[in-house]
């Protein structure tokens, strides 16, 4: 992250990444990039990125606040999605090699970019904003801290697809299944005490696809970098709707 | 046509809009949520998706008089802390109308389903934060600042770009605007940008173009600020013949990680946490007797970096201070300030409720910024008096109304993105209701906008953006920093001259059109020279000690000659005077004193 590294204690780590540029290549491709990193400080992928871009100018991957607070870089590290500046090589680095590539599931623009177009369809068919019918107070609208203690671990997704882009049911049916990020968010609002859409959002979900291609396989719990449950919000909703049905 | 090829601005595919916002950020999302529901045809061209704009980095809150924590609460007094905070320099009439339509913008924010965190009436819940009282400074601390746990930033963004949604806004996402165009009656037409997924350029005319870029962190080496904080709109105003205004004073957050830069807010001090030494010692009590580790920021800031440059710095370099949390129940660590804790594990591997956080005062936010009347109109200089630009708006950091004058007080920020955001959507509104052509430019107009692009494109040889980049940043660092001598600033300022060639004749070596990140980061580049060379200068010919600008040479505030805004135009590299308004409308100006906290 700091432009500047020490140049002492350095040890070189073999970035072996997914290369793919529509104008030049028929096909993607793997590129070993030889890095030098400091020995005595634990870099973030994201860092790692940076230092290879200053070999491989083409290199091209999304990043913005370097502080998992954005969901700009999510990718598959080693195997697993997740976000480059806040995942250190400690954890990512086996036998001295970094494997990057692209999320899974979605199309690949260029090297770790893909193209985000159908999460985000997913993710706006959920009405994914508050609705109300009242006109809106004076003052704010009241929540108790209860109430509001409902949105924890909900409201604090980042959209970087992380989650979605692990999951089989979405790379199966991207266009039918929600996936889990959307539903997370869905959850959201329906639990907000503030909105005055539930009944809709959960007649929306009523079919067989939208929510329950879950398969519950949980690749969503494991990969969300910023530790929250899509999981559970989903089984939520299916009580929600079973209740509802009876 | 394709970003890669040596353009004439004769053959450029043209867009039409009423109104475009360029950026995608707090700012940028107000003002075309006000535009959208007023069914103009308007687009917000985002260089990234939306949410990852840098106002999801904002922690502790948006301050502002709602009479939750308080019901005696009062807007004036906020004001006062405000006028009081930016050292004199902020502009009263605009610090009051923030102030004063602030509690009218929150609530709209909430309406819009922003999860603030609430109090046990089901009210939103305020903290405290640095330099807040009570009664004008003499009732006390106020708890003022309207929170959503530690990631108000994240969910005021989110909520932003929901309500967009919900409004049908048009978003061009993932597209980089490369310069303003402006033709001979010094009227912006709009600006030629690219679609960085297909590297498609067009000419997209506007009738009202709304900077709303956000601010340049990345100037400096070590800054809180996310890597696309390139100060793109400063670089179109300057490269426009646009001035910039108090462009010198950068704020120094006093809790960056040490070593990373990454925020901690001040929301920590604000829940009990406080400073110490090497030796255990709460400084602050010493420097802000009263306030302590709540005194202002470029106050809090100074104090820690003398303790460091007196020996009493913290860890085997003594070049850091602790922000201890320890002694605070792990329930208020933990549920108040969860991303906090997430970002110390992460980041400085230690969890604050045990241990303390090791920090530096780091480069946060830009005080200075493009100079703006109360409705987002982008001002000029001619002969000595000020004169609206046509067709050009800016708003939010990038912006300088002033409301921040020489310190901002933290969650001003995000107060200041939606109040003006807001203001400079509605007064879009009215004036195009009222009948606005576009605006006709030429050939010539459209090629001076593409001047920087076709250099990229033609280079064949040069330096390249990560060199150039980090050359820069330590020049600002180490000349630019807390405290500031003149030849120390003198030698940075000859080092950015030298280099000027070398950037605006730098290398592209990948000249690809998909998705081409080397092209952005390049173009990004010349944006953070410019608001670096306009930092030293200003910052050198502003000879005295001001808010966040602390001369070690002129060590005093000086009325007499510097209650002044700066303003600097790049083509001349001259830093003219501006009159600060002292002319609220519903109160009486508060005239300077001595700034005590």
């Amino acid at each position: 992250m700091s432009a500047t590294i020490p140049l002492k204690e350095l040890k070189p780590l073999i970035l072996s990444v997914y290369r793919f540029d529509p104008n030049k290549d028929k096909k993607a491709y793997m590129q070993d990039i030889e890095i030098e990193v400091p020995d005595n400080k634990d870099l973030m992928v994201l860092d790692v990125l940076h230092l290879a871009k200053e070999k491989e100018t083409s290199l091209s991957f999304r990043r913005s606040c370097a502080e998992g607070v954005c969901g700009s870089d999510g990718m598959n590290i080693n195997g697993k999605n997740g976000l480059a500046c806040t995942t250190p090589l400690s954890e990512a680095v086996k036998r001295n090699k970094l494997v990057l590539r692209p999320m899974p599931g979605l199309p690949v623009i260029r090297d770790l970019i893909v193209d985000m177009k159908q999460f985000f369809n997913q993710f706006e068919k959920v009405k994914p904003y508050l609705i109300t019918k009242d006109d809106a107070p004076e003052l704010e609208r009241k929540q108790s801290p209860a109430e509001r203690e409902k949105l924890d671990g909900l409201y604090e997704c980042i959209l970087c697809g992380c989650c979605s882009t692990a999951c089989p049911s979405f790379w199966w049916n991207p266009d039918k299944f929600l996936g889990p990020a959307a539903l997370l968010y869905s959850l959201r609002f329906i639990v907000d005490s503030r909105d005055q859409a539930t009944e809709e959002r959960l007649d929306d979900l009523d079919d067989a696809f939208s929510l329950y291609r879950c398969h519950g396989i949980m690749n969503c719990v494991s990969v969300c970098p910023k530790g929250l449950n899509p999981a559970e919000a989903i089984s939520n909703i299916r009580k929600k709707l079973t209740n509802r049905n009876r | 046509m394709k970003v890669d090829e040596i353009i004439n601005g004769k053959d450029l595919p043209a867009m039409d809009f009423d109104s475009i916002i360029i950026g995608g950020g707090g700012a940028g999302m107000r003002a075309s949520l006000q535009l959208a529901e007023s069914g103009l045809n308007i687009a917000v061209i985002s260089k990234v998706f939306p949410t990852r704009s840098h106002t999801v980095s904002a922690q502790g809150g948006i301050t502002c008089a709602i009479q939750s924590d308080d019901p005696d609460d009062d807007w004036r007094w906020h004001m006062f802390d405000t006028v009081k905070g930016s050292d004199y320099i902020g502009d009263q009439d605009a610090i009051e109308y923030m102030c004063n339509e602030g509690p009218k913008a929150v609530f709209e924010l909430e309406h819009m389903g922003l999860p603030f965190s609430r109090t046990e009436d089901g009210r939103i819940y305020q903290r405290p934060f640095g330099g807040q009282s009570k009664d004008y400074g003499k009732g006390g601390q106020a708890s003022r600042t309207c929170a959503a746990a530690d990631r108000t930033g994240h969910s005021l963004l989110h909520t932003l770009y929901q309500a967009n949604l919900k409004a049908g806004t048009n978003f061009l996402n993932e597209w980089f605007a490369i310069d303003l165009v402006v033709n001979s009656n010094e009227e912006i037409t709009g600006i030629v940008a690219f679609e960085i997924e297909s590297g498609e350029i067009f000419y997209i005319r506007s009738k009202a173009t709304v900077l709303a870029t956000g601010g340049a962190g990345r100037i400096y080496a070590s800054t809180t600020n996310a890597l696309i904080n390139s100060g793109d709109g400063i670089g179109m105003a300057l490269r426009a013949g646009l001035p910039v205004q108090d462009i010198e004073m950068w704020q120094f957050h006093p809790t960056g990680i040490y070593g990373v830069g990454t925020l901690v807010t001040e929301g920590c001090r604000g829940e009990g946490g406080y400073l110490i030494n090497k030796d255990g010692e709460r400084f602050m009590e010493q420097y802000a007797p009263i306030t302590k580790d709540l005194a202002s920021r470029d106050v809090v800031s100074r104090s820690m970096a003398l303790e460091i440059l007196e020996g009493r710095g913290c860890g085997p370099k003594g070049d850091h201070i602790e922000l201890k949390m320890d002694h605070l129940e792990p329930g208020v660590v933990h549920q108040r300030l969860p991303g906090v804790t997430e970002l110390c594990k992460a980041f400085a591997h230690v969890d604050p409720a045990v241990e303390p956080i090791p920090v530096v005062p780091t480069c946060h936010y830009m005080m200075g910024g493009v100079p703006t009347n109360i409705n987002g109109q982008v001002i000029t200089l001619k002969n000595g008096s000020d004169t609206v630009v046509s067709g050009l708006y800016a708003a939010g950091e990038v912006a300088c109304v002033s409301v921040h004058g020489g310190n901002r007080l933290g969650g001003n920020s995000l107060l200041d993105l939606v109040v003006f955001g807001r203001a400079t959507g509605k007064h879009i509104e009215e004036s195009l209701k009222q009948g606005v052509d576009l605006k006709k430019s030429s050939e010539e107009d459209i090629n001076r906008a593409l001047k920087r692009l076709n250099n990229l494109n033609a280079s064949k040889q040069g330096k390249q953006t990560a060199s150039l980049k980090r050359e820069m940043q330590e020049n600002m660092q180490n000349n630019f920093g807390v405290f500031r001598r003149e030849d120390l600033m003198e030698k940075g300022i000859k080092d950015l001259a030298n280099t000027r060639e070398e950037v605006e004749n730098m290398y592209l070596e990948d000249k690809s059109t998909i998705f081409n990140t080397a092209r952005v980061e390049a173009l990004e580049m010349q944006n953070l020279f410019e608001v670096a060379e306009a930092t030293a200068i200003t910052a050198n010919e502003r000879r005295e000690s001001r808010g966040a600008h602390a001369r070690v040479d002129y060590p005093e505030r000086d009325d007499n000659n510097w209650l002044k805004h700066s303003i600097y135009f790049s083509s001349t590299k001259s830093v003219l005077k501006r009159d600060v308004n002292f002319r609220p409308n519903m109160v009486k100006a508060f005239q300077p004193e001595e700034r005590k906290y």
